[in-house]
């Protein structure tokens, strides 16, 4: 099943074999690694695209009454936009980094449904061509549109037959409905791996904090993506079928799409979230030199997190008009998710306090997430106070918001986790000058756009338009939005070019250059196919240290 | 490492057993199926009463008693037969295990034979009214998973009669048998909503 | 090593003290913005009304919270951050190995717990205040349907049909004549958002929503449709008139007025007649009467064409009517195809219906 695999090891010379022989042995390969850094490196991908596309629309926007695009081209940009990056850079990087790290920091050799895995991928990445496709495929014979023009949410009735014509709805449909197949399948073996994989020793609290929210988040998958699911069946019955479900003229309620999106739409952004907070929860223990402060209470917190935010969804919805009873209420359980996910702030806080922090790039990354994440949740509070929602809901504002949550906050973490796990993953460092100008022209124009972002919504700015009239006080805002962009192209261009540079180049980093404390530093970098020869007994939530320190193990005060 | 390796600490000297992983992914799956009927049914109960025009349920549907029996005994027969299959007796579990198809593909079968009397005589599709969309959707997601459990259990009974089925196989029996189950649990809340409340 | 610590450190302060600076600069541009006191404001820390002013002091109360709260953990970071800085020449020992403390967590979860506390009870009250405000008999009752991409405006009550340009009353203390509005959707879900007189309310098909306003200052005031609706969402702007005393009835009278029959411009009448013009529009007093777009009878009493697109002069009119796609693209009115001299000619009648 795996003999191809270990023809072509990622470690040493490559073997000169032709092209299409590598290619196979990528296409049929099972190792959790492989399928990890094939999941990381098509979101990347996938990143870069979708950014070219906001590039686009900030261009659109930079002045008023600006011609660049027609109104239709806008619309299915930023539909692709934000689909692309929720569902094939988001999603495909959090199944990447599960991939890749589970097996190794549980002490496994692969995850326990390898073909499984391999499936998974290929549903995903099925999934974003059908949607890429759409432009090509749409308009077709009907001759109506390319690419889908609905928005990400899709509200209907917008997406029903009588006002989406043609098909470009039904590649969105389909493609999130394959994508969506991929997640579970990366979710069930996350599961599996991290309950009946793990090395002798390791109880699930001695598990790495990354697994535990690598769990957490999959369980959360099964219980939110197929609300999503089930609503694009729907919504493609509907269309094929002439079913009534979202058909306002046939008595079919608009409302109820809403808030079957929403139950999924709304935990999925903690699904994206949370293992932002896992390489968070890994990386900053390391630079602090610390053990994450209150174990049990991450744990507890993540847990608690996974549970509330599923009764949180309508706090999208505070302007359809629920009652005020309804519209309380789930002011009131949004409010209460700030509460665990204040306890993780102050718990990272508490691993620095007292440590000796090291500005190496990971950490870097995590403190501006430090920084940044704090703002996300605050405008967070903003949103989930209704009166007030009734004013930032569907305006910039809460665009800035959930880009300031989802790059401010997860993409941070995921570069801090780039910059942790490469050496791991490549045997090579990433250059840290090259690095530093990556964070330092990133975080620049982040700030530039998506801090200027807000005010425009707080002017009255609605989000989704493809143009506006000056005089409003919106055109300067719009300009230095997309100045920032030019910076963060900047920023990524560094940070490709690192990537590519190091790969051949860069420094060798040895099997564990960060002096860190999980088992996947216990193997070489990179690990060799079987993962491990030996692995090391587990007696503590940091088998490393355990090893390097026996004069003061962590097992003693469990 | 060795002064570490010196030290046997207690929950190191017992046996290390972790869950079958295949029992962990399936009960994943549980939830899942669990989680997308949910949504079918909550569409159901808030449509109920809302089609703008017939037919409506209270004219139309029919308590399907005799197909319900034979889905849920199908439940009972699939027990009997793992049961034998784990005290070794192969023609026992076959006569169970056949039994199971049966009564699985009576339920199809009646199934199918609604569906023909509500659209060829009451003129009732999945796009006559909410009624039908809803109908036809969730009864149709639930007969998808008979259809699969069918399709699994027929090939066993195969494999069985081809005697390439080995005791080693005793979980993965099992686990087709714990969907099942599922399935069964699953055609109690469809038929509750259906038959029982939305009438 | 040591020097890209340094640096790592020096480049950071950079990036902290640029990013100050920028929000710094960012404040000062919105300053004016606030101050700007044109009819162009859609600022909502300018509210004006009841509904508007109620948030408007919730939204101060929230923002001091959240400020409160900013300021605390911001000091708390960068404290740790410089105090806890690895040290030159301090490679030997790790730092004493703390792993938690079940007080200091509970310590953070009551306090979080206490202001959730609050601001719930806050929210509920201001949620009951403006949601659930019962509508004064003297209110003014207005239907608005949202269609793809104009407003339909009913007074049911007085029997006007208009678009586009809400008019109301002024209200005041002593008396209280706020506007009610029934919000409906022809086609797909919209959004209706005066961000000064209100919070925004969905407009969705096969549901009534309710929302109100109660402006206190006579003048304009602007808006959009705040919720995705297809290709020219971009292009649906609102404009409510609020009247000082006693006007709002003069413009009441002029509406219910038949449309103007000028016999100058019969040729031009003929041709809306004669086109698939009537399809579409109504127009009181005749057999126009299509309701797929704005209601025509007094159309030169509106500011603007379009749902906002332009502003209403002969001029625009004119590049309206030869070709609506050119000025709002993708829009339901087609390129009608008439030569110049029919253009004048429609035009010419069109000016008349004031």
């Amino acid at each position: 099943m795996v003999a191809t695999n270990s023809e072509f090891p990622l470690t040493g010379p490559l073997p000169s074999t032709s092209i299409v022989t590598r290619l196979h042995a990528l296409v049929v390969t099972v190792d959790h690694k492989k399928l990890g850094l094939m999941y990381i490196a098509s979101a990347l991908v996938f990143l870069v695209v979708a950014g070219l596309m906001a590039s686009v629309i900030r261009l659109q926007l930079a002045f008023p009454n600006n011609n660049i695009v027609a109104p239709d081209t806008f619309n299915r940009l930023f539909t692709v936009h934000g689909t692309t990056m929720v569902f094939f850079v988001g999603m495909p990087i959090v199944a990447g980094l599960a991939n890749y790290l589970v097996p190794l920091m549980i002490g496994a050799r692969d995850m326990a449904f390898p073909r499984l895995n391999a499936f998974g991928f290929w549903m995903f990445l099925f999934g974003a061509g059908l949607l890429f496709f759409s432009y090509l495929g749409a308009p077709g014979l009907s001759g109506h549109g390319s690419a889908p023009d609905v928005g990400w949410f899709a509200y209907a009735p917008l997406t029903g037959r009588a006002f989406s014509r043609g098909n470009s709805t039904d590649y969105w449909t389909l493609s999130l409905l394959l994508s969506g197949v991929g997640s579970l399948s990366s979710g069930v073996n996350v599961v599996a791996t991290a309950f009946s994989m793990r090395t002798k020793g390791m109880t699930l609290m001695r598990m790495p904090l990354f697994v535990w929210m690598m769990v957490v988040v999959s369980a959360m998958m099964f219980i939110v993506i197929p609300p999503l699911t089930a609503a694009q069946i729907m919504l493609l019955f509907d269309r094929f079928f002439g079913a009534t479900f979202f058909n306002t003229q046939a008595g079919g309620s608009a409302v109820l799409w809403q808030h079957f999106f929403w139950i999924f739409g709304h935990p999925e952004v903690y699904v994206l979230m949370i293992p932002g907070f896992a390489c968070v929860s890994e990386i900053i223990p390391v630079f602090s030199r610390k053990p994450i402060f209150g174990y049990p209470a991450m744990v507890g917190a993540t847990t608690m997190i996974a549970f509330v935010s599923m009764s949180v969804w309508a706090h999208h919805m505070f302007t359809v008009g629920m009652t005020s009873v309804g519209n309380t209420f789930f002011a009131v359980s949004t409010m209460l998710v700030s509460v665990p996910t204040g306890i993780k702030i102050f718990n990272w806080l508490g691993t620095m306090y007292g440590g000796k922090i090291r500005f190496e790039l990971p950490m870097l990354c995590c403190i501006a997430f430090l920084f940044q994440f704090l703002i996300a949740g605050l405008t967070g509070i903003m949103l989930g106070a209704v009166p007030f929602d009734w004013h930032l809901t569907d305006s910039y504002f809460v665009v800035a918001h959930f880009h300031y949550v989802l790059i401010g906050g997860m993409l941070f973490c995921i570069f801090g986790g780039i910059y942790y796990w490469f050496p791991k993953a490549t045997g090579r460092m990433l250059n840290k000058t090259l690095g530093l100008w990556h964070v330092a022209l990133f975080f620049i124009g982040f700030h530039l756009t998506f801090d200027t972002m807000h005010i425009p919504g707080l002017l009255g700015m609605p989000r989704r338009i493809y143009t506006y009239d000056p005089g409003r006080g919106w055109e300067i805002l719009n300009l230095i939005t997309s100045i920032g962009v030019l910076f963060q192209i900047a920023g990524i261009a560094c940070l490709a070019w690192n990537i590519l540079r190091s790969l051949r180049k860069g420094e060798q980093a040895g099997d564990d250059p960060w002096d860190a404390w999980t088992l996947e530093w216990a193997t070489t970098s990179p690990p060799p196919e079987y993962n491990f020869e030996t692995v090391p007994l587990v007696r503590s939530a940091r088998p490393l240290w355990d090893l390097k320190h026996p004069e003061d193990p962590d097992w003693k005060y469990e | 490492m060795t002064n570490a390796d010196a030290l046997i600490l207690p929950d190191e000297s017992g046996a290390w057993t972790l869950p079958s992983r295949r029992k962990v992914a399936l009960t994943c799956l549980f939830v899942t199926e669990s989680s997308m009927f949910t949504i079918f049914v909550v569409a159901y109960l808030f449509y109920v009463g809302k089609s703008l025009i017939g037919p409506y349920p209270a004219d139309v549907l029919e308590t399907p008693i005799v197909s319900t029996i034979c889905l849920l005994s199908s439940s009972v027969t699939i027990l009997l037969a793992e049961r034998a299959f784990h005290r070794e007796s192969i023609g026992s579990f076959r006569a169970w295990w056949a039994l199971t198809v049966l009564l699985g593909a009576i339920f199809l079968g009646s199934t199918a034979a609604e569906w023909k009397r509500l659209i060829v005589n009451q003129h009732l599709t999945i796009s006559t009214n909410l009624f039908g969309t809803t109908f036809y959707s969730l009864v149709g997601l639930h007969a998808s998973h008979v259809v699969v459990g069918l399709i699994l259990l027929t090939l066993v009974l195969v494999l069985s009669l081809r005697k390439s089925i080995r005791p080693a196989d005793g979980e993965r029996i099992q686990m087709i048998s714990w969907y099942w189950h599922f399935v069964d649990v699953v055609w109690v809340v469809v038929f509750s909503v259906v038959y029982v409340i939305g009438r | 090593m040591k020097q890209q610590i340094q640096f790592a450190i020096r480049s950071w302060r950079a990036m902290c003290t640029r990013s100050l600076i920028l929000c710094f600069i960012s404040f000062l541009m919105v300053v004016p913005a606030f101050a700007d006191g044109a009819n162009s404001v859609t600022n909502i820390f300018k509210p004006d009304g009841p509904p508007a002013r109620v948030i408007f002091n919730y939204t101060m109360l929230v923002l001091a919270i959240c400020g409160v709260i900013f300021v605390t953990v911001m000091a708390l970071l960068i404290y740790t951050v410089a105090r806890f800085r690895h040290r030159k020449g301090d490679d030997t020992h790790e730092p004493p190995q703390v792993y938690g403390s079940n007080q200091i967590e509970l310590a953070w979860t009551v306090l979080p717990l206490i202001i959730v506390f609050v601001l719930t009870l806050v929210t509920a009250r201001t949620i009951a205040e403006v949601q659930d405000a019962p509508p004064p008999p003297k209110a003014v009752q207005v239907t608005i349907v949202g269609h793809q991409w104009w407003w339909e405006i009913r007074y049911p009550e007085l029997g006007i049909v208009t678009a586009n340009e809400l008019h109301v009353p002024v209200s005041d203390a002593a008396q209280p004549r706020p506007t009610f509005m029934k919000l409906e959707s022809a086609d797909v879900a919209h959004s209706f958002w005066i961000p000064q007189l209100a919070g925004k309310t969905d407009v969705i098909p096969n549901r009534d929503n309710l929302m109100w306003i109660e402006p206190v200052t006579p003048g304009t005031y602007l808006g959009n449709c705040a919720e995705y609706c297809g290709t020219q969402h971009a292009r649906m702007l609102i404009r409510v008139i609020v009247h000082p005393p006693g006007e709002f009835e003069q413009w009441v009278a002029a509406q219910k007025r038949q449309a103007a029959n000028d016999v100058q411009v019969k040729v031009g009448r003929d041709l809306f007649f004669s086109t698939s013009c009537v399809n579409c529009h109504t127009i009181n007093g005749t057999e126009a009467n299509g309701k797929f777009g704005p209601d025509l009878t007094h159309l030169m009493n509106r500011e603007t064409l379009g749902s906002g697109v332009v502003l209403n002069t002969p001029e625009k009119l004119r590049a309206w009517v030869r070709n609506p796609q050119r000025l709002k693209e993708g829009c339901y009115m087609p390129d009608m195809q008439l030569t110049d001299e029919e253009v004048d000619q429609l035009v010419r009648y069109l000016l008349t219906l004031t």
